[in-house]
C-alpha cells in the first residue's frame, strides 16, 4: 500500500516530475509506526517472559529430582515424607477432568451449532446465540461452586447407577463434576465458533443441496458440516486447550487427591490445582515443592502449545478454498 | 453476507422451484427419511436445551441461595468474621473496579496500537512479523495460572518488584486478556474495506491519517466489543490474583499502590465459599449473584453497542 | 457523529475512573470520623500472615479493634504457617499467625535476619477426629488412629482395626486437609510421630475442610479430622471421636483441651508479634486489645478460650516482648 514515488503522467515539457511522496521526510509518521511496533513486540516479550520465569526453578527442580522419575511414575506425594514426584498422576487428573468435560461439550455444543445455523429462525437465534455467550463469561469460581453444590448432589449422584465403578454417592469431590462443570463453560466456545464457520459456508452449497430434494438433516451433516470442517475442529481444539488450562473448577470441585485414573467418579487432582493450592500455601520459596510448582507449570505451557500448533496445522489442512 | 431484499427471496424462488421439480421427477422423500429427519431435530433441540437449562440451573440456583443476602449492606460493608450477618465485599467491589480500570488503560493503546501495526504497517511476508502474529495465537491459549506464575516470577518479584500490590494484579490480568483484545480489534480492522484506505491515501493523506480518520473510528464499535468481552474475562479470573497477592481480609479500600494488601470479587467468593459456617455460605452465592449482574449489564452494553454502531459496507 | 462517539466513550471511561477513586477517598474520609472511642491518635499498619487456622481469630479481632482505632490498617494473611514464618523472619511482617510453635530452622532464620519475637499463646484449638452418625465406635486410642492413618496403613474396614470391641463392618472412608496445612503438620506429628508421615491414599480434601465434613456425613464409614470449629459448626450431623492417650477416653471439648486432658490433639495456637514490631505503637495497642478480648471471640468461632492461667501467661510474655 505504499504510495508510489512518481507518476508517469503526461506533463508540460519543461516541469520536473510531480512527486506523490510529501516534501518532507515524515518523522512523526516513522515514529508512530514504531511506537506501534513496541506495542505488538510486547506480545514476543510476554511469551519470553513466561518461559524464562518457568525455566530457572524447573532446571534447579530436575537438578534434584531426576526426569524419569517425573515423567514416568504415578505417584505424585510432594510434600509427604518421603516426597514422591511422579507427574502421571496428576497429568491424568487434568486428562480425566478433559476427557469427560468433552464428552459432554462436543455434541451439546455441535448440537446448539447445527442447530443455529441451519433450524433457528433468526428470531430464535438472535436470542440464544448471546444467551449461550453469557456461559462464557461467567466467572469459574461460580462455575465451581455451582459444579460442587448443585451438579453433584442433584444431578450426577440421583442419575449415576448404583456402584458402577465405585459408586458416586458420599463423594464430596468428584472428577465428574468438574467435567460438567468444564463442558458447560466451555459448550459455548464450540457452539460459537462452529456456527459462524457454518455460516460462512457458502449459501450456493446449501441451496443446491436443497434443490436436490436433500433433507435438511442430510444438507446440514453431509454439506455444510464437512465444508465447516476446519472451523468446527479448530474450536473444538480451542475449548480442549481451555478445559485443560481450567483452575478453578477444578480446586472446588474435583479435589486435591492426585490418582492415576480415568474414572470419573473418583476425587482427582489436576495440574491446574496442584499448582494453585501449592503456590498459595504453605511452602518456602526455593524448596523443592516450590520448584516443583514451576515444572509442573512447564509442562501444562508446553501441552496447550503443542495443542495450539495442532490446532493451526489442522486448519490449515482442511481449509477447502471455494473462490 | 446478508443478501438484499430481493435478490434473497429470488433465490428462495429458485430454490423452491427447483426442489419440486426434483420431487416431481424422483418421488417424494421415503417416510425414513422423514423420520430420521425429525429425531436428528429433536436430538438438536435436546443439545440446545442441555446448555440452555444447564446455565438456568446456575443462575436459579445462585439466586435462590444467595438472596436472603442480598442487600445494600453487601456492596457497601467490608468483610466480617466476627459478625458473618454484616459481612459484605465493598474492599472488594472496589479492588475489582480498580483492577479494571488498570487493565483498561493498559490494554487499550497497547492492544490496539499492536492491531494497528499488525493490519496497518506490517509486511506480512517477513520472519518477524509472522513471529509476533503466532505468538499472539499461542499466548491467547495459555492457561490464566501461567499468567499468575508469570506475574509472581516478574511482576511481584523478579526485574519490576513491584511487590503485592494491586497494580502488580493489574498488570498481570493485562497481560492475560492482550492477546484477545488484540485480535478482536485486527479483526475490526480488517472488516474495514480497503477502498476507504485507498481513497484516503489517494486523496493525499499519509498512512496515520488514514488510520486515525477513516480506519480506527470505522472500527471503533468492533473494537470497543473486543474490550469489554476481554474485561469482562479480566473481572471473573481468580488463579492469577491468588498467586500475585489478593490477600482476602482486607477491611478497608485497597489502592492501586498501596502495600497494605487488596482483594477482588472471586478471591472473596472463594474464600467464604471454604467457610464452614452457613452465612459465609449464603455470603458466596451473595456474590455471585453480584458478579453475574454486573456480567450481564456488561455483555449487554456490548452486544447493544455492536448492534448500534456496527456499519454494514 | 463520529467525534459525538469519541466523547462518550472517553466520558464514560472518565466517569468510572472518577467514580471509583471518588468511591475510595469518600470511604476512607467516613471511616476517619465515625470512630467514636478512644484509639483516634493511633495509625499506621499492621502486617499479619500465617497460619490459616488461626486468621479467622485474629481477622474477628483486628475488625473489632479497627473499628475503634480507624486509623490503623490491620491485613491478615494466609499463606500457611510456614509460609507466614518465611515472610516473617524476613522482616515483611509485624506479626506471624501460627498453629504450631516455631521450629528451629524457622529460629536459625529469624535470628539471621536479626527478627527477633516472642511466642505469645493465644487460644487452643481442638483437632476433632469425626465419624458418621451410624458408627457405634466411640473411642479410638493413638495407637489405634495410627495404625489407620500410618504410611503404611493397609486397613481398609473398620472391622480390621485391632482392638475395636463394636461390630461395625463398613468401608473406611478417609478424609483429611491437604499437606500444606497446619492441620495435617500437627495431626501426623501427634498420631504418626512425624511431620508429613501418613498413609497417602486418603481423600485430601486440601484447603476445603467443608468437604471433610461432608464427606463423612456421606459415607457410613467416614473419618475425618479437622479443626474443632468445623465439628462445632455441624454438632448434629456427625460424632466426635473420644481420644485415648493412655488416661482413658477423652472427648474434645473446651473444657478438655483447656485442662490438657484432650491430647495429644488439642494444639495451641500462637501469635509471634516481632520485637521491631512492638516498637509500633500501634502493635502494642493491638497485641494488648488482642489478649484483653480474644477470649470473647474465641468460643464463638469454634475455638477454645485461654483458662485465666494462660491468659497471664500470654499477657507477661507479650509485656517481656515490649508490649
Amino acid at each position: 500500500m505504499s504510495p508510489t514515488e512518481t507518476i508517469a503522467a503526461p506533463k508540460p515539457a519543461g516541469e520536473p516530475p510531480r512527486r506523490l511522496q510529501a516534501s518532507s521526510k515524515r518523522y512523526g509518521e516513522r515514529a508512530i509506526k514504531w511506537s506501534l511496533a513496541a506495542c505488538a513486540l510486547l506480545s514476543v516479550l510476554t511469551t519470553t517472559a513466561i518461559v524464562v520465569s518457568l525455566l530457572g526453578p524447573t532446571i534447579g527442580f530436575f537438578e534434584i529430582v531426576p526426569a524419569k522419575e517425573f515423567f514416568f511414575e504415578i505417584d505424585w506425594t510432594p510434600q509427604f515424607e518421603p516426597p514422591s514426584f511422579g507427574v502421571l498422576s496428576i497429568v491424568a487428573g487434568t486428562l480425566n477432568v478433559t476427557l469427560w468435560g468433552m464428552l459432554f461439550a462436543i455434541p451439546v455444543g455441535l448440537g446448539s451449532a447445527v442447530y443455529l445455523s441451519e433450524y433457528a429462525s433468526p428470531r430464535v437465534r438472535k436470542t440464544i446465540k448471546p444467551a449461550l455467550e453469557i456461559l462464557v463469561g461467567i466467572p469459574t469460581v461460580a462455575i465451581g461452586i455451582f459444579a460442587v453444590t448443585f451438579i453433584l448432589p442433584h444431578v450426577i449422584v440421583p442419575l449415576w447407577p448404583g456402584d458402577f465403578l465405585g459408586g458416586a454417592d458420599g463423594k464430596p469431590f468428584l472428577a465428574l463434576a468438574a467435567a460438567l462443570g468444564i463442558g458447560l463453560m466451555v459448550v459455548p466456545i464450540i457452539a460459537s465458533l462452529s456456527d459462524d464457520a457454518m455460516r460462512a459456508v457458502p449459501r450456493g452449497l446449501h441451496e443446491g443441496a436443497y434443490a436436490l430434494g436433500a433433507t435438511k438433516a442430510r444438507v446440514a451433516t453431509r454439506v455444510v458440516f464437512p465444508a465447516a470442517l476446519s472451523g468446527i475442529v479448530a474450536s473444538i481444539v480451542l475449548a480442549i486447550s481451555r478445559a485443560m488450562g481450567e483452575t478453578m473448577i477444578v480446586v472446588i470441585a474435583a479435589g486435591s487427591t492426585p490418582k492415576f485414573t480415568l474414572n470419573p467418579v473418583e476425587s482427582i487432582q489436576a495440574m491446574t490445582s496442584y499448582i494453585a493450592t501449592t503456590a498459595t500455601g504453605d511452602i518456602s520459596t526455593g524448596s523443592l515443592d516450590y520448584k516443583s510448582v514451576f515444572a509442573v507449570g512447564a509442562l501444562l505451557f508446553v501441552m496447550t502449545l503443542i495443542m495450539n500448533v495442532i490446532s493451526i496445522r489442522l486448519v490449515r489442512r482442511y481449509r477447502e478454498v471455494y473462490e | 453476507m446478508t443478501e438484499s431484499g430481493t435478490g434473497a427471496s429470488r433465490n428462495r424462488l429458485a430454490v423452491a422451484g427447483a426442489r419440486a421439480t426434483t420431487e416431481a421427477m424422483l418421488g417424494k422423500q421415503p417416510r425414513r427419511d422423514v423420520i430420521r429427519n425429525a429425531v436428528f431435530a429433536g436430538l438438536l433441540l435436546l443439545a440446545v436445551t442441555i446448555a440452555l437449562a444447564g446455565l438456568l440451573a446456575l443462575l436459579i440456583q445462585a439466586f435462590v441461595r444467595g438472596s436472603s443476602a442480598l442487600s445494600l449492606d453487601l456492596i457497601t460493608n467490608p468483610p466480617s468474621t466476627a459478625f458473618p450477618e454484616k459481612a459484605g465485599y465493598r474492599p472488594a467491589i472496589i479492588g475489582s473496579l480498580e483492577l479494571i480500570a488498570g487493565v483498561m488503560l493498559f490494554v487499550v493503546p497497547v492492544g490496539v496500537g499492536a492491531a494497528i501495526y499488525l493490519e496497518e504497517y506490517a509486511d506480512g511476508t517477513r520472519w518477524w512479523n509472522r513471529l509476533i502474529e503466532v505468538n499472539i495465537q499461542n499466548l491467547a491459549a495459555v492457561p490464566s495460572i501461567i499468567y499468575g506464575i508469570l506475574g509472581l516470577a516478574f511482576i511481584v518479584r523478579g526485574p519490576l518488584d513491584l511487590g503485592f500490590i494491586l497494580a502488580a494484579g493489574s498488570l498481570t490480568l493485562a497481560l492475560l486478556v492482550l492477546p484477545m483484545v488484540i485480535i478482536a480489534s485486527r479483526e475490526a480492522l480488517r472488516a474495514v474495506p480497503d477502498s476507504i484506505r485507498q481513497g484516503s491515501l489517494a486523496l493525499g493523506a499519509t498512512q496515520w491519517q488514514t488510520i486515525r480518520r477513516q480506519v480506527l473510528p470505522a472500527s471503533i464499535p468492533g473494537i470497543a466489543t473486543g474490550v469489554i468481552l476481554a474485561v469482562s474475562r479480566a473481572i471473573g479470573e481468580t488463579a492469577p490474583l491468588l498467586l500475585v497477592g489478593a490477600t482476602v481480609f482486607v477491611t478497608f479500600d485497597p489502592t492501586p499502590f498501596g502495600d497494605d494488601g487488596y482483594s477482588a470479587m472471586p478471591v472473596q467468593i472463594f474464600n467464604y465459599a471454604l467457610r464452614p459456617q452457613d452465612e459465609f455460605q449464603t455470603l458466596a452465592f451473595a456474590g455471585v449473584i453480584v458478579m453475574l449482574v454486573v456480567l450481564l449489564a456488561m455483555n449487554s452494553f456490548a452486544i447493544w453497542l455492536r448492534n448500534r454502531y456496527e456499519q454494514r459496507w | 457523529m463520529k467525534s459525538s462517539k469519541w466523547l462518550a466513550v472517553l466520558g464514560a471511561a472518565a466517569f468510572l475512573v472518577l467514580g471509583v477513586a471518588a468511591c475510595g477517598s469518600s470511604s476512607d474520609d467516613s471511616t476517619g470520623s465515625s470512630s467514636s472511642g478512644g484509639g483516634e491518635d493511633l495509625s499506621g499498619s499492621i502486617r499479619i500472615d500465617g497460619s490459616s487456622t488461626v486468621a479467622p481469630l485474629t481477622e474477628a479481632v483486628a475488625e473489632q479493634f479497627m473499628a475503634e482505632n480507624s486509623g490503623v490498617r490491620v491485613t491478615v494473611g494466609t499463606s500457611g504457617t510456614g509460609g507466614g514464618f518465611e515472610k516473617f523472619c524476613a522482616g515483611e511482617t509485624d506479626i506471624s499467625d501460627a498453629s504450631r510453635a516455631i521450629e528451629p530452622e524457622e529460629v536459625e532464620a529469624c535470628k539471621k535476619d536479626g527478627v527477633g519475637y516472642e511466642e505469645v499463646h493465644v487460644a487452643t484449638d481442638a483437632l476433632t477426629v469425626m465419624i458418621n452418625n451410624e458408627n457405634p465406635v466411640s473411642c479410638l486410642t493413638v495407637e489405634q488412629l495410627g495404625d489407620v492413618w500410618g504410611a503404611d496403613s493397609k486397613l481398609s474396614n473398620w472391622s480390621e482395626i485391632p482392638g475395636v470391641e463394636e461390630e461395625f463392618d463398613e468401608e473406611l472412608a478417609l478424609f483429611g486437609p491437604g499437606t500444606d496445612s497446619g492441620t495435617f503438620d500437627y495431626f501426623t506429628e501427634s498420631i504418626n510421630g512425624e511431620e508429613g508421615v501418613s498413609r497417602k491414599d486418603y481423600n485430601n480434601v486440601g484447603e476445603d475442610d467443608n468437604a471433610t465434613v461432608k464427606g463423612v456425613e456421606g459415607s457410613p464409614g467416614g473419618m475425618g479430622y479437622a479443626g474443632f470449629s468445623f465439628y462445632t459448626e455441624n454438632e448434629g450431623s456427625l460424632k466426635a471421636l473420644e481420644v485415648d492417650n493412655g488416661k482413658g477416653c477423652v472427648p474434645p471439648s473446651v473444657e478438655t483441651a483447656q485442662d490438657g486432658s484432650y491430647a495429644p490433639l488439642s494444639r495451641p495456637l500462637f501469635m509471634y508479634p516481632s520485637e521491631q514490631a512492638l516498637a509500633k505503637p500501634e502493635v502494642k495497642a493491638f497485641i494488648t486489645y488482642y489478649l484483653e478480648n480474644v477470649n470473647s471471640v474465641a468460643e464463638g468461632l469454634g475455638f477454645v478460650p485461654l483458662t485465666d492461667e494462660q491468659l497471664e501467661e500470654s499477657t507477661a510474655a507479650a509485656e517481656k516482648a515490649g508490649a
